[in-house]
């Protein structure tokens, strides 16, 4: 089972985090700022597996984690899991992450937190993995946001005001505007 | 992906907030607005306000006033509205909020929805946060989904199965069925739930097992389609066809050929394709392998097999990746007991491993050295393993430490050897050593009576070197107390003659006697050997009746009550100074743990056995107790402190007195209970003695001792001295223990056996010792009635 996954910068700065596991609050940073103290002393060339900090669970549990450029990705898992399989699970993750948001990069992540959320729910669901095939996942995705964009909102302002117009039945409307004592007669117009 | 404006920015200004100071302002005014919305009625930018407040949660700020609205917006009819609402719920509500119960019908009636991505989302949150009534109230729900649905919704439904099982145990019957159709399912992601769950089932429930052992043709199917089969664009990566998928049947099949010839017979041939057709060049293809070797090795494979898995662990080993070789060491740890010989061969490797740069491939080598180590490599292991202590990292030393003692112990050539090896970890890592180890060697030690000179020689030099480590300096005190002789001497065969004077002994052990980074323990330590070497030096009695004298007005209460005694030793008792002060017997090793319920029968009053107990209780029970009886006007012989064992001075104790003795024993009821009255005789800091005695006959009488602990914190190494007048015989059996948990969890009874002429004289005066929460507390209390008398 997946304890938690924590994506964060160099810095520590969080940019995600999920616990399959309730934690306060308080907690959760306490949490985040051990694992980041573990993680950022860790070289480049070392393996990608930790001793779990003492906090999230103790000796049954390891810390899994990749470094792209900026950021860390770390998945706390238990001995259920498969060390390698997980591994592959981030880079699987990641490369999602490419192709939704085409060339994904930090800032992607800090300004849109609930769709990485979202995308995030579709791989691992209640700490087990859910899916892998990146091409389902991403076809998920998609067909979910589209159901929200059509819904509206705010938002779909301008996309509600286009539809609008294209749905406004124009040979409807009277063919004499009175406006004052100008008569203008309007020539019959073709429907659109 | 379409930005929800308000969110980003809100973390633009949140970002661009300079200060911690600055940032949590900004994050206050958000919330102060996001409040004020939230109690305002519904209006169209809701999610964002939900969002934001997820944001803000994740920074680590408060956001619980979130959670009502995360009910709202859950029962909302609109999908941007629910998505919110169901991601705040698995943030912020777990099943310790009384909110949570809220969402169980919101979730009952989005798993019945029209729209699959609703259903999604109603399993997703149970998944994650779904409490037992929960759980159970929608069991039949999600054993629906199970059976018919389209294969998105099986596939959650799946997981969200193994949640429910893992949060009520009998519900595995309900989806026992399902789960074995599901198997039959082409889409490779239900086939990955169904298979998490059927694992989850068969771990719960060995009857589940067994049914689910008839379902290894069909599992053994499915891999070779997937081992075999062409490539699959779709489910490719690397060039192996759906590794995750392949990894998880494998540890299914695992589960079910453990222990059972019948299973374990029809996946070999499977097991032999999957590890020699697939490729090991790319980590997917490894952890295929390293799956198939663990399962190998778990199963009643066939020896052949074995050896391959064993083969490709070797071949692990030595892959550049470290990654690799972290787990290959990882399963060879596991196989360690069982295929001892074939982990054997691949020795070198692994001490090569010690010395990586990589603090996990460390540690991970150290815990498979330990494991290997065995009579015949010990010396050369037991190098390795003292080269890699001296330059280990911080956290792995202790246990390095104490692995090494273990190893020493259990396979040492010889007491030399031994004594040399705790010593060289004692000098590079004795601040990380456990206690045990200061008696441990000191009782090590006076076993190994021919090698008295050579230890004390070399522990002179390595005191005379560093006295900061103070595991060897009470070790270096303790041993110059004792064999003080054998240093002046100055020859010694084993090592090179050093001419040492009194005067260098005695400077020694004042230094760490005055010394800022002597502990109290050690200073005690020092003090006594000083006082020891007053029968056993000539010259400089005077310096140690001085040193002693000083410490007379010492701060530190327990080497003042020592400094006291050793001077009334000197003036008052000056006969007894040398009879006390001679050389200690071998102390009995007994191992901890072993509490001597059996002594009760046990007549040799003197094999009361020996409990791990504080260091200095060992060299002191003489001189304490002697002050004890001070008091009482009694002599040694009547004294019996219950951790101690053949104090020399004891021998003439009445075991040889026979008779009356042994019968009186033989009536002894082995349980302590009286129907006498209990007579609280202590009651101090949450520590309680009680009392009730039992007359046996008109010159004897057993006193039972109860004691009961009710503070907040555990109290261990809880021991019981007591001491009679000398017309009174005493001799008290073992207790029942010396750890008392906190607010009386249970309780420690010792009985003490009492001979006696006349009952005028009867006293008893009993010392108290114990540790709690870190620190040693030491009180006596005078019974001078008993009851029942």
């Amino acid at each position: 089972m997946i304890k938690s996954i924590l994506i964060f910068n160099n810095h520590g700065k969080p940019r995600l985090i999920r616990f399959y596991q309730y934690f306060a609050e308080d907690m959760q940073q306490q949490i985040i700022r051990e694992t980041f103290h573990l993680v950022s002393k860790r070289d480049d060339n070392v393996c990608n597996f930790l001793e779990g900090g003492s906090l999230i669970g103790g000796s049954d549990h390891k810390l899994i984690y990749r470094h792209y450029a900026t950021l860390y990705f770390v998945f706390c898992v238990d001995s259920s899991e498969s060390e390698l399989g997980i591994l592959d699970l981030i880079q699987v993750f990641v490369e999602t992450l490419d192709k939704c948001f085409e060339n994904v990069c930090e800032l992607d992540l800090i300004f849109h937190m609930d769709k990485v959320h979202y995308i995030l729910q579709e791989v691992v669901m209640g700490g087990m993995v859910l899916e892998t095939n990146m091409n389902d996942i991403v076809a998920q995705v998609e067909l979910q946001t589209r159901m929200e964009k059509s819904e509206g909102g705010l938002s779909a302002a301008p996309a509600r005001a286009v539809s609008a117009v294209k749905n406004m039945n124009l040979p409807e409307m009277p063919r004499n505007i009175n406006i004052g004592d100008i008569n203008i007669k309007v020539p019959s117009l073709s429907p659109f | 992906m379409s930005p929800s404006v308000p969110l980003q920015e809100m973390i633009r200004a949140i970002r661009s907030a300079r200060t911690q100071c600055e940032e949590r302002g900004v994050i206050q005014r958000e919330c102060a607005a996001i409040r004020a919305q939230f109690r305002q009625a519904d209006n169209g930018g809701r999610s964002h306000n939900l969002a934001k407040l997820l944001y803000v949660h994740m920074l680590g700020y408060p956001a619980h006033f979130g959670q009502m609205e995360c009910v709202r917006m859950i029962a909302s009819p609109r999908y941007s509205e629910k998505r919110v609402g169901y991601l705040g719920a698995m943030m912020l509500l777990d099943e310790k909020q009384d909110a949570s119960l809220l969402i169980t019908n919101s979730i009952k009636n989005d798993l019945s929805h029209s729209n699959q991505y609703v259903q999604s989302l109603a399993l997703c949150t149970l998944a994650c946060m779904g409490s037992a009534e929960m759980c159970r109230d929608l069991a039949p729900e999600i054993d629906r989904l199970l059976r018919a649905s389209n294969s998105y919704i099986k596939k959650k439904a799946a997981l969200c199965a193994v949640h429910i099982v893992r949060k009520v145990h009998e519900l595995g019957e309900l989806f026992a069925p399902a789960a074995r159709t599901l198997l039959t399912e082409k889409n490779h992601g239900v086939l990955h739930g169904a298979v998490v769950l059927i694992i989850e089932l068969c771990e719960r429930n060995p009857e589940t097992l067994e049914r689910f052992r008839k379902t290894v043709p069909d599992l053994v199917q499915i891999m070779k389609g997937l081992v075999l089969s062409g490539y699959s664009p779709e489910h490719d990566v690397a060039g192996i066809s759906d590794p995750f998928l392949q990894v998880r049947i494998l540890r299914l099949l695992r589960i079910l050929g453990h222990n059972n010839e019948g299973a374990s017979d029809a996946m070999n041939d499977l097991l032999a394709q999957v590890a020699t057709n697939t490729d090991s060049t790319k980590t997917v293809g490894n952890a295929v392998l390293y799956e198939t070797v663990l399962t190998v090795l778990d199963i009643k494979s066939e020896s052949g097999l074995r050896v391959l898995a064993v083969n490709i662990l070797g071949r692990f080993l030595l892959n550049n990746d470290r990654n690799i070789r972290y787990i290959a060491m990882t399963s060879l740890q596991k196989i360690v007991g069982t295929d001892h010989n074939a982990v054997q061969r691949h020795r070198g490797t692994i001490v090569d491993c010690l010395k990586d740069q990589d603090a996990s491939v460390k540690r991970r080598a150290l815990e498979l050295s330990l494991a290997l180590v065995s009579a015949t490599n010990v010396r050369s292991m037991m190098k390795e393993l003292l080269i890699f202590l001296s330059s280990c990292p911080q956290e792995l030393k202790s246990h390095a430490a104490s692995g090494i003692f273990n190893a020493a112990e259990r396979y040492a050539p010889s007491q030399r050897w031994h004594i040399d090896t705790i010593l060289h970890v004692l000098t590079t890592a004795g601040g990380d050593v456990r206690d045990e180890t200061v008696p441990n060697l000191i009782q090590l030690i006076t076993n190994a009576s021919e090698l008295h000179c050579y230890t004390v020689h070399k522990l002179y030099r390595a005191l005379l070197l560093d006295i900061s480590t103070q595991s060897l300096v009470q070790v270096a005190c303790w041993c110059i107390g004792e064999y003080g002789d054998l240093l002046l001497r100055g020859e010694c065969q084993e090592t090179e003659p050093v001419q040492v004077t009194e005067d260098d002994v005695l400077d020694a052990l004042e230094t760490v006697l005055q010394s800022h980074m002597s502990s109290p323990a050690t200073r005690g330590f020092a003090l006594t050997a000083t006082m020891k070497l007053s029968t056993r030096i000539t010259d400089n009695v005077d310096r140690i009746r001085s040193v002693v004298s000083i410490y007379g007005s010492c701060i530190d209460v327990e080497l003042q009550q020592r400094a006291v005694e050793y001077n009334a030793l000197f003036k008052k008792y000056d006969h007894m100074r040398a009879a006390v002060l001679e050389r200690m017997p071998v102390i009995e090793k007994n191992s901890p743990g072993h509490t001597n319920g059996e002594s009760m029968g046990e007549v040799k009053e003197n094999q009361a056995s020996k409990k791990p107990t504080e260091p200095k209780l060992l060299p002191q029970p003489a001189n304490q107790v002697c002050d004890l009886l001070g008091l009482l006007g009694g002599s040694e012989e009547t004294l019996q402190p219950s951790p101690s064992t053949a104090l020399g001075l004891l021998t003439n104790t009445p075991s040889t007195a026979g008779g009356n003795l042994l019968d009186l024993l033989g009536d002894l009821e082995p349980e302590p209970l009286t129907p006498a009255p209990l007579v609280p005789v202590y009651d101090k800091d949450g520590v309680a003695l009680t009392l009730s005695c039992e007359k046996q006959s008109d010159t004897a009488m057993t006193v039972t001792l109860i004691a009961s602990n009710s503070t907040d914190s555990d109290i261990s190494s809880f021991t019981l001295q007591a001491a009679v007048p000398k017309s009174v015989k005493l001799n008290m059996n073992a207790p029942s223990g010396d750890f008392l948990p906190a607010r009386g969890a249970a309780k420690v009874t010792q009985m003490v056996v009492l001979n006696y002429q006349n009952k005028v004289n009867l006293k008893m005066k009993i010392r108290i010792s114990y540790s709690s929460r870190g620190s040693t507390f030491q009180d006596t209390v005078q019974i001078d009635t008993f009851p029942g008398l």
